[in-house]
């Protein structure tokens, strides 16, 4: 610690702190344009000039570290006239277009000129005309109003990880823009808005809709993956029109991944369902609350009575509140039909008994960052959890070994220790490697019947070296994703995983689906337990199960099956055969429509009050920022007013707050534990031969809103809809990059372009989730059309 | 003494004949009264009347939906939506004003960047029924276009002293 004096205020600051530093923590403002907490010092725009006492010239302040006995004055005449100056030189090339510029009235530029800035300008040559660059779908670039920060330059390289802007031309011609003509890829490449200080990089899909001082700002709790990134939603006229990230240095940082930023678009699209329709003969009818719901009522009590409880199935989509799943469980349960469940994105339910209570993380999200080893196993945090990716890639540059045992090679923003890339029935096999490996170096006697499945396994350099940096690391965590939970041999690939966690020492860590897998399991929405983990609740059908049944009548909260459902080819047919189905969603298809009997339109995230938890086991709630749009009613209203119409105890509530009330004084003991029996597998072996299918994820496609997000779709667009194989497997089928090919498996047929893709493995296709999905095993023939 | 002095003046009326000498004084000098609407007073180039939208002598309006107006109205009379044209310029799609609300105060035109927004020395408009007081961007262009000569010729003038 040393002593320092900022305008007569004497302070204690850490050593090496920039003066910057020192002087925003306490609270001493100093104007800035380059310096960014959270990017490297840069100190080009020298607009923090001040005086320190002793020295000739003033100084940057974030380039310059304290010493004892420093006096600073950030407001004397000296420091003043040095700012002035800059902001002179600044504004010279600057336009004068804050009229027509987005940024205006929030702009960091236009609050510091109206401080630093002269009124009349003294430069009369020609201002400096730089072309608008064209970022993609996503950033606009209105670069004349560039002042040259170079922050977004750094966000690329530091935060990232890809370095896609820069600067190009010294001095006066110096320009930011990307060095080839491509549109910004990354899945973070929105939070060079927010840095960017003045109007040159703003939101496209935004752009021209409000200015900001007509927008309200309405905290909220993103909606799209397991992190519960805190966001800003900004309204205007009634309508949610930008979103922006609420710093949280516990989860989120300053950041926002772009999924959370401009997902907002499909809120307010063209296929929001805004009044309750229920089909009659076919004819689908717009109707009022009371028709809609006593037709479902009607319906659902027809089905119960005729044929029982266990003939009744929900399914719910692990983005609704905890409040929604809640009540949905309690109604299901209520009229006696145990079959809830909110996990559409996994297929193997065979250890669901011992699983922990809910998909834990298994440290906190900070913690992440404190790894010294890391194994992705079907996960690719990047695309899926970005803010998760974000800090497993800080660990990487902290010196942190990631591996990663995938069905494909994954484009990480971080380097990759080892990795083995594999077609999904293999990667049970790799598995086993690593823990003979592990078994082998550390001479740990393998559990019973564990020692017969891996006798067979030939241990290669990779497993040994992702044993070897398993064991060695103090901190380590083996991550399951996506992939892993959608694996068909789900439970034997946790299993085995969870034994590589326990011999190496390591933390057993999920990343799941959706925003609110956790909070979906917290209260119960799943099959075989009730709210807590209540193993005495009654008990019903998986996901699958429900599906594979084919029961009477589903209700459906917030999913669209075809689409959400892994196992999605089983549920279309199952959907189509029931005979009563009440889908409960804030949007509509035409296959919804097909299969659906009653649909009730529920309020999206932003039009209800609600609560997630996040993977680390936070609570986090929210409120309605707008209206429901129409006839559109918050989720627990519509249930708890169907939980009234079924006559079920305790549906008494008047506000969420009651529901969550109830659910946190179940779930208050919960203990946060990833701990799990071991359960042998039977085998590690897949029977697969030939192209074995594996599961395309598009990075803007997980859920119905995101999916109508017009903007993210655009950006998607390159990805979608091919058939996509190594360069190995083309010449082995017989096709070339462009071609039309024909996919087949089961029954499904497919025709789409080739794209050669080597980060699909040598014996796998990646296609489209409806072929894959009808069920992930089983061999994918493919033909030239 | 001062008691018997008023007591002798308020005797021969001198108050009444001041009083009639200052009537016959306007009586005879020239009159300020205005035969309206036949005859009108002299207007300043600050008049703040019937508000007008401007356009560049190409056509093209000057309106760049920069919502200043909108948001310095006091009355909340402006009501701006925005798009961006086909040729990537701000413009407005909806542009109206609210004279029932409002207060002629100026600021929409004190505050427009590109003197799109200003106030004429038309005052004499009626309307029948409230639509008609509802202004519209077309109604606003159409007024700008009928009176550019005397809205530019009055900007001039004023132009020294802001």
């Amino acid at each position: 610690m040393v002593n320092i004096e900022i305008d007569g205020k004497q302070l204690e600051v850490t050593e090496g702190a920039m003066v910057i530093e020192a002087a925003d923590d306490a609270g001493i403002y100093i104007p800035r344009f380059c310096y960014h907490k959270k990017l490297s010092i840069a100190a080009n725009c020298r607009m923090c000039l001040i005086d320190v006492e002793k020295v000739g010239k003033a100084l940057p302040a974030c380039a310059t570290p304290v010493t004892d006995g420093m006096k600073i004055s950030t407001r004397s005449e000296k420091a003043i006239e040095a700012q002035k100056s800059v902001m002179e030189f600044l504004l010279i090339n600057h336009p004068l277009d804050c009229p027509i510029c987005d940024q205006g009235g929030e702009c960091e530029l236009q609050d510091i000129a109206m401080g630093y800035g002269s009124d009349v300008s003294i430069y009369s040559e020609q201002k400096r005309v730089v072309e608008n660059k064209n970022f993609g779908p996503l950033i606009s670039g209105d670069m004349t109003r560039c002042i040259h920060c170079t922050r977004c330059v750094r966000f690329g390289e530091e935060v990232a990880g890809i370095k896609e802007l820069g600067a190009t031309g010294r001095g006066e011609h110096m320009e930011i823009g990307t060095y080839v003509q491509l549109s910004l890829s990354s899945e973070m490449s929105g939070n060079v808005i927010d840095l960017c200080p003045v109007g040159a990089l703003t939101a496209k899909p935004s752009r021209f809709t409000a200015r900001a001082w007509e927008m309200v700002q309405h905290k909220s709790i993103a909606p799209h993956d397991c992190m519960g990134s805190n966001i800003l939603l900004h309204t205007f006229r009634d309508q949610v029109v930008r979103v922006v990230p609420k710093e949280n240095e516990e989860i989120n940082e300053t950041w926002l991944a772009d999924r959370d930023r401009f997902s907002y678009e499909g809120l307010n699209s063209d296929e929001r369902l805004t009044v309750p329709m229920v089909k009659t003969d076919g004819q689908w009818q717009e109707v009022d609350w009371d028709t809609a719901l006593q037709k479902a009522v009607g319906g659902i009590s027809k089905l119960l009575s005729e044929q029982g409880g266990e003939q009744l199935g929900a399914i719910a989509s692990p983005n609704m509140t905890v409040e929604e799943l809640f009540l949905l469980q309690k109604m299901m349960r209520s009229v006696g039909s145990g079959n809830v469940d909110h996990r559409i994105g996994q297929i193997d339910f065979t250890d669901q008994n011992d699983e922990p209570v809910f998909p834990w993380l298994g440290q906190s999200i900070v913690d992440l960052e404190n790894n010294d080893a890391v194994l992705l196993v079907g996960c690719n945090a990047r695309h899926d959890q970005p803010i998760a990716g974000h800090r497993i890639r800080k660990a990487a540059l902290a010196g942190a070994r990631i591996m990663a045992v995938n069905p494909m090679d994954y484009d990480f923003n971080f380097s990759l220790a080892a990795k083995k890339i594999v077609s999904p029935a293999k990667l049970l096999q790799e598995l086993g490697g690593i823990l003979k490996a592990l078994a082998a170096a550390s001479n740990i006697t393998l559990p019973t019947g564990l020692v017969a499945l891996v006798i067979n396994i030939t241990v290669d350099n990779t497993h040994e070296k992702i044993a070897r940096e398993l064991n060695e690391a103090n901190n380590a965590s083996v991550i399951l994703g996506l992939d892993a939970f959608a694996h068909p041999r789900f439970a034997s690939l946790r299993a085995i995983a969870n034994q590589i966690a326990v011999l190496s020492s390591s933390k057993l860590c999920y990343l799941s689906n959706g925003s609110n897998s956790a909070g979906a399991a917290l209260s119960g929405a799943v099959p075989h337990r009730g709210p807590a983990g209540d193993a005495s609740a009654l008990k019903g059908k998986s996901v699958t199960d429900m599906f594979a049944d084919k029961l009477a009548g589903y209700i459906l909260l917030g999913v669209e099956a075809e689409l959400d459902c892994a196992a999605s080819a089983a549920a279309t047919e199952a959907l189509k055969q029931a005979q009563f189905v009440v889908s409960m969603s804030a949007f509509c298809n035409a296959q919804v429509k097909e299969y659906a009997d009653v649909l009730l339109p529920v309020a999206p995230f932003s039009e209800t009050s609600g609560t997630f938890v996040n993977a680390e086991g936070r609570w986090q709630s929210f409120e309605g920022a707008v209206a429901p749009l129409g006839e559109t009613r918050p989720g627990w209203k519509v249930l708890r007013v169907l939980g009234n119409l079924f006559e079920c105890a305790g549906f008494d509530y008047v506000t969420s707050r009651e529901i969550l009330d109830e659910v946190q004084a179940l779930t208050a003991n919960t203990p946060l534990n990833n701990d799990m029996p071991w359960n042998c597998p039977a085998s590690l072996v897949i029977d697969a031969q030939g192209f074995e299918s594996i599961v395309d994820r598009p990075i803007y496609a997980g859920d119905c809103l995101v999916r109508r997000a017009s903007s993210l779709q655009d950006v998607a667009q390159k990805h979608q809809f091919a058939i996509r194989v190594n360069q190995n497997v083309a010449a082995h089928a017989g096709l070339a990059e462009g071609e039309q090919a024909m996919a087949k498996k089961n029954d499904i047929e497919l025709t789409l372009p080739v794209v050669i893709d080597e980060r699909v493995p040598d014996d796998g296709v990646l296609v489209p989730s409806y072929l894959s999905h009808g069920s992930t095993t089983g061999e994918v023939t493919l033909s030239r059309v | 003494m001062t008691a018997i002095t008023n007591y002798f003046k308020s005797l021969i009326l001198v108050e009444l004949f001041r009083g009639l000498v200052l009537t016959g004084k306007y009586f005879f000098r020239k009159k300020i009264t205005v035969q309206y609407p036949e005859e009108k007073t002299p207007m300043s180039p600050r008049f703040r009347g019937l508000h007008a939208q401007r356009r560049y002598p190409n056509g093209e309006e000057r309106c760049i939906a920069c919502k200043l107006c909108e948001a310095v109205c006091p009355a909340l009379a402006i009501t701006i939506d925005l798009e961006e044209r086909d040729d990537g310029t701000r413009r407005t799609t909806r542009y109206d004003i609210d004279l029932t609300k409002c207060i002629f105060c100026g600021f929409c035109e004190e505050s427009c960047p590109v003197d799109a927004i200003v106030e004429t020395r038309h005052f004499e408009y009626h309307g029948e029924n409230r639509d008609d007081l509802y202004m519209t961007k077309e109604k606003l262009l159409a007024v700008g276009d009928k009176m550019e000569k005397q809205i530019a010729a009055d900007r001039a003038a004023d132009a020294p002293f802001r």
